[in-house]
């Protein structure tokens, strides 16, 4: 029977490993593996990392992505950069309160109906740096700076993509001519043979893209005094877009472990079970 | 609906009553408690009530999913996302969802094998193994569907490519697509009735599920032997015997399950499905989930257009026309041991055929290796690969099971079920033979 | 045949009530199992954080003139506050010992020192309509759908509605500001 089911686990593994894609030729690197105190079945996310990574969210990201989906609220959730024991419900929560009351959202006067601004609360979603798309494409030289809410999930290698590119800036390798506002990024996914004036067999890894290096060392100032290389801060933003992405992470990690427990029980009364009652027949 | 004599006697004189009108008790004593079932059923039988669970697990969250999501082009990617931040529980009840369907695959790709394997197609379970392919077809209809309400990027353009294959039909093929748009393009309507059928074809799954059910108390269980019981020593009563190795059996999948939806749960899935759909752009690697590669690899295996989705069509037609292709006077493939070894390497073309489905066809399969260009591509690529798998997948079909059977060697059939059974090392023959009345 | 083979008994001299044991340890997993998987498929149907944010308005007084009301909307249902004129507090406090359904003081109703202002649920306490100010015979609301009658400070006078219009739990967070919820 084991064997049957080791089968069936192993037909299982291979169709997992079937249904990832396919990569082109000039495919970018694949992207550095860190060591997140998330990964794993008991990983959790580290709330000073995460506040770090919203300092630096705020501080530069936030100039030109947005992350529509989240709300003020969010930062005081459970397991989130600002949670706090003591304010279950994140509406309560001053830190969250405060933060949200630093930015100004457009809204109704319903007395006159002019469009007024008023500071967010933390119901409110976070604003966006652009009022739409074709404003946010004019000020970025065309190219559309991504909605970060759920990014991390929605590139593979997720955090370590992003780390990985954030990191990754170098010069463009001689004989890779690309415009000269846009930037060589070897974990950008994108294809540069057109571009490349070498060997044919050995076009660069990676893809240009429009985003500048953004992080820097001391581009921001950690509050709890951690020293700002762009290696730290590409790490805690990543970590917090994680978290943005996939909130619910450790939530559902733990209750995974409950669920695994239980039905390891419940196989083994139940196998139990079923031999007590074949005891006596044949089969 | 089952096929025995019922031997139901209500005992209280509400169920007398109850029976004489509506004698659904009975119906159910006799199905799922009295049923006699093969007593040598191994653990690929239990994959009949994992499927059930299947099909109940999705139509749950399902209903559940749907009371919170919203079918609107401009809303729907927004309101996938207020379930897996907001809604209580939301996170959990759409992973169990998005990882169930291909749960439900997993399991129904094994219930085929076996079926294929044991012959559970031949007479007289024609109409069942037939009801179970109507059931695998409105299966690859719901999860298609199902995939494409998240609106981001592959469910777009993964809802064009399919709904374009129809567009390969001569004539009439352009007015199909743009009627099952309801526009010029994907687009909000098509949302809409997608959302639609997708809420529909479950409980169009579970009635021919009944119907599948039916048929098979009616022809009865097929077993590991093939040979249908003859008396009471080959078989056992549905419940205690089947129940508690069926609930043995989920509770194992149910781990399997469990590990997807909690620690891996986007595994199966895309990333690019996390962007918002566009039309404007196309993701740089378009392949459909995991269940549905198979089919890919064979329409993309034929360079031209019609013969693919031909092909394609084709490919699920053959399980359709199974009972009367396999031309064997033996039914298991345990004593057929030519066909055992070709149907090992049609299970491996299976899988091959999957894993061309998930690269691009012209890459190759050996890396670093050129061989010669045959017609369109070089023969160590996916595409050749995929020919010659779907080659063999067709010939498996259409050449090797009507033939086999009429030339082939097999191995003797045992008289009845128990026969087998009683030469387990296991057990003690004095103790089996005795059958369960004069235990007790 | 059924009874005998569905309680195989042992030949082996096993003690039953082990095996009996493991039977109903298994049954009892199971059933744990289904109830703690309909949890969460009925607590979804539970307010969602989004909703559960705007739990709590903030409003502005000073946008009601006297014996003017405005309606709020809050959490999706409609919230009356009124500035009450002298005389309409004069009404409702001479009425607050005659024979009521639901008996409760003028000054229970509101904040102390703050008997101008009277917040109220703008739904009937029958059947959930919404009364409109100004009917029927004590000066307050009347509700369209079935009749209910109340008074300046929104208590059942007559007809079908068993209970004061509800005052919700609320806070003055400075003379002109109050925090509904």
């Amino acid at each position: 029977m084991l064997r049957k089911f080791s089968i069936i686990a192993a037909v299982a593994g291979l169709l997992v490993a079937t249904a990832a894609p396919a990569l082109a030729a000039g495919h970018p690197e694949e992207p550095k593996k860190v060591d997140w105190s998330f990964n794993g079945p008991f990983g959790k996310f580290d709330q000073a990392q995460l506040q770090r990574g919203y300092k630096v969210y705020r501080e530069v990201c936030s100039a030109c992505h947005a992350a529509s989906l989240l709300s003020f609220r969010n930062l005081g959730d459970k397991n989130g950069p600002f949670y706090d024991a003591k304010y279950p419900n994140s509406n309560n929560n001053p830190y969250v309160k405060a933060i949200a009351a630093e930015y100004q959202v457009s809204s109704i006067d319903e007395e006159t109906g002019d469009t007024v601004q008023r500071p967010a609360t933390s119901a409110d979603r976070f604003p966006s740096p652009f009022p739409n798309e074709y404003a946010a494409r004019a000020s970025n030289g065309g190219a559309l700076p991504p909605d970060l809410s759920v990014l991390a999930k929605a590139r593979e290698g997720g955090p370590d993509y992003i780390y990985s590119l954030l990191t990754g800036y170098h010069e463009a390798p001689a004989g890779l001519t690309i415009d000269p506002t846009k930037h060589y990024n070897p974990y950008f996914p994108g294809d540069l043979s057109s571009a490349w004036s070498g060997d044919p067999k050995h076009v660069p890894h990676g893809g240009v893209i429009g985003m500048p290096p953004p992080l820097a060392d001391d581009r921001v100032t950690y509050d709890d005094g951690t020293k700002a290389t762009l290696d730290q801060e590409a790490k805690d933003v990543s970590a917090f877009l994680m978290w943005a992405a996939e909130p619910k992470m450790i939530e559902r990690k733990e209750m995974g472990f409950s669920v695994l427990i239980y039905l390891l029980l419940m196989s083994g009364l139940l196998y139990a079970s079923y031999r007590t009652v074949w005891r006596n027949e044949s089969h | 609906m089952s096929g025995h004599p019922s031997t139901y006697e209500p005992k209280t004189a509400f169920t007398r009553w109850l029976d004489s009108r509506l004698p659904i008790v009975r119906l159910g004593y006799d199905s799922f408690v009295d049923y006699p079932t093969p007593r040598n059923l191994n653990y690929w039988w239990t994959f009949g009530a994992i499927l059930s669970l299947c099909l109940g697990v999705q139509i749950a969250t399902g209903v559940v999913l749907a009371m919170h999501y919203t079918a609107n082009a401009g809303l729907a990617f927004n309101s996938v996302e207020h379930i897996m931040r907001d809604v209580q529980y939301g996170w959990l009840i759409r992973y169990i969802h998005a990882n169930g369907a291909s749960m439900f695959f997993i399991a129904v790709y094994i219930h085929m094998f076996r079926g294929l394997y044991y012959g559970s197609y031949k007479a007289p379970r024609e109409i069942l193994w037939i009801l179970g392919c109507v059931i695998y077809l409105l299966m690859m209809a719901t999860a298609f569907m199902g995939y494409v309400l998240p609106w981001g990027q592959m469910s777009f353009h993964g809802a064009v490519v399919i709904t374009n294959l129809f567009g390969a039909l001569p004539i009439v093929g352009q007015a199909i697509t743009t009627w099952l748009w309801g526009g010029f393009a994907v687009d909000n309507p098509t949302l809409n009735r997608f959302f639609s059928l997708h809420y529909l074809l479950p409980f169009m799954i579970a009635g021919v599920v009944i119907l599948h059910i039916w048929a098979l108390h009616v022809a009865g269980q097929n077993n590991p032997t093939g040979v249908e019981p003859k008396s009471k020593a080959d078989t056992v009563p549905f419940t205690p015997y089947a129940t508690i190795k069926d609930g043995f059996a989920v509770s194992v999948f149910l781990i399997l399950f469990a590990i997807f939806v909690f620690y891996m749960p986007n595994a199966l899935g895309h990333a690019d499905n996390y962007i918002p759909a566009d039309p404007l752009v196309t993701p740089a690697h378009i392949v459909p989930e995991w269940y549905f590669l198979p089919f890919y690899a064979i329409l993309r295996a034929v360079p031209d257009k019609l013969m693919g989705v031909l092909a394609m069509f084709g490919a699920i037609a053959c399980l359709f026309a199974l009972p009367w292709l396999d031309t064997s006077k033996v039914r298991s493939m345990r004593y057929r041991p030519t066909a055992k070894l070709y149907f090992l390497i049609f299970v491996v073309a299976c899988c091959i055929l999957g894993l061309c489905g998930a690269k691009l066809p012209d890459d190759p399969v050996i890396p670093g290796l050129k061989t010669f260009t045959l017609i369109d591509s070089d023969l160590n690529s996916f595409v050749w690969l995929s020919r010659i798998a779907a080659l063999y997948y067709f010939g498996f079909f259409l050449v090797i099971l009507p033939i086999l059977g009429l030339v082939e060697k097999t191995l003797p059939v045992p008289d009845s079920i128990a026969k087998p059974a009683l030469s387990h090392p296991a057990h003690a023959p004095a103790e089996a033979t005795a059958s369960p009345e004069t235990k007790g | 045949m059924a009874g005998a083979a569905t309680q195989p008994q042992t030949v082996t001299g096993e003690d039953p009530n082990r095996r009996d044991f493991i039977h109903i340890a298994a049954i009892a997993a199971a059933a744990a199992g289904g109830a703690a998987v309909a949890w969460p498929l009925v607590m979804q149907m539970n307010p969602a954080g989004d909703t559960l944010a705007l739990a709590s308005v903030e409003f502005d007084l000073s946008k009601v003139a006297p014996g003017q009301q405005v309606t709020v909307k809050w959490r999706s249902k409609p919230l009356f506050v009124r500035n009450r004129t002298e005389a309409e507090i004069a009404k409702a406090v001479k009425d607050d010992n005659a024979p009521m359904k639901d008996p409760q003081k003028d000054a229970d109703r509101v904040k102390p020192g703050k008997a101008q202002w009277l917040v109220v649920g703008g739904n009937c306490t029958h059947l959930g309509c919404v009364p409109t100010f100004g009917g029927g015979d004590y000066g307050g609301w009347f509700c369209p759908c079935h009749g209910s009658v109340y008074d300046t400070s929104g208590r059942i006078r007559k007809g079908p509605a068993p209970l004061n219009l509800v005052v919700p739990e609320y806070a003055f967070l400075s003379d002109t500001r109050i925090k509904i919820g």
